[in-house]
């Protein structure tokens, strides 16, 4: 049971904190692609704070998880056109609906039927990148 | 218990979702939420026809409960955790949005898009679904969303994550000053 429920719990935090710090909200992200604000740029940045630490410990006292096996960081395969277009395909999309894909799910729980139309959307967006893979530029 | 019912300020949030993405190293799986996308289509059969959702999705069945806890919080923090407080938006983005005809926060979603009065016009029915397209073609082109990228990903000192997490802004910015003030 506990193999089940750690995950959930932990996507109940999530779900918690990024309604509380209001990372889900529309106008915070439109405040921070205006530069008017340091809230979610504080955000991010701490937890990228809080993570690079734990990830150099992790590395260096080669740690290992709760089932014993050591914890492997798969480095990215390199490219630019990949990372760039796709970014910013994303790019447009997070500041249109002001959710990224964690946040729409959050948003629907909070009592945002009309979530659903943007999940919808991103389930759509998903499949067409699977079907156009092999011809665009990786 | 005031200080959990009203919003949370962003070294607390951003510390909780860095400790998010280490208990999950620590549970031996990687933060990366759109992946679920993914899942979700192999997982209504796109697998047979297109090779991309031809994998083994029960591997990440993990990451589907990670979902399911998600949506549970937002239900939790609207319902139990919430003292009613207003999005405390810069009084510079509330005159900015002003301008596009979205009015200052009454709710944490500006009511002009995300109502069903909005949501059932045909107008709001395309810019919902597709700025949802983007996000999810984006993110999977991309390799990873924000929780993938950067967060995971620049804690990780990835260089790919970082260009990754540069097209966020080159999208974001161009669509917040340039496409927006088109739609609306």
């Amino acid at each position: 049971m506990l193999k089940f429920l750690k995950f959930i719990i932990a996507g109940l935090l999530f779900g918690i904190v990024m309604t509380k710090s209001e990372a889900i909200s529309w106008f915070r992200i439109q405040e921070m692609f205006r530069f008017q604000s340091f809230h979610m740029y504080g955000i991010i940045f701490t937890a990228i704070a809080v993570g690079l630490i734990a990830v150099q410990l992790i590395k260096r006292l080669q740690l290992r998880d709760i089932g014993g096996n050591p914890i492997i960081f798969n480095p990215k395969d390199m490219s630019i056109p990949r990372y760039l277009i796709g970014g910013t395909v994303f790019g447009l999309g997070w500041a249109m609906t002001g959710a990224c894909p964690g946040p729409m799910f959050v948003n629907f729980g909070y009592g945002y039927g009309m979530m659903l139309l943007i999940i919808f959307g991103a389930l759509i967006g998903t499949l067409m990148y699977g079907v156009l893979r092999a011809k665009l530029p990786h | 218990m005031d200080y959990i019912l009203a919003p949370w300020p962003w070294h607390v949030s951003g510390a909780i979702i860095g400790l998010i993405m280490i208990l999950l190293l620590f549970f031996g799986k990687s933060f990366g939420f759109s992946a679920n996308l993914r899942t979700m289509c192999s997982m209504a059969g796109a697998g047979k026809s297109v090779s991309f959702f031809n994998f083994d999705w029960k591997k990440q069945s993990w990451n589907l409960l990670f979902l399911v806890g998600a949506v549970i919080g937002g239900l939790i923090a609207n319902t139990w955790l919430s003292d009613g407080s207003v999005v405390d938006i810069s009084e510079n983005t509330i005159r900015d949005l002003s301008s596009l005809g979205i009015s200052a926060p009454t709710e944490i979603q500006p009511t002009e898009i995300f109502s069903w009065e909005f949501a059932s016009s045909l107008k709001g029915i395309l810019f919902l679904v597709f700025g949802g397209f983007l996000v999810g073609f984006g993110a999977r082109y991309a390799g990873g969303c924000t929780s993938g990228h950067a967060i995971s990903g620049l804690s990780d000192l990835q260089v790919p994550s970082l260009i990754a997490v540069v097209g966020f802004f080159i999208g974001g910015l161009l669509m917040t000053h340039i496409i927006l003030p088109l739609i609306f």
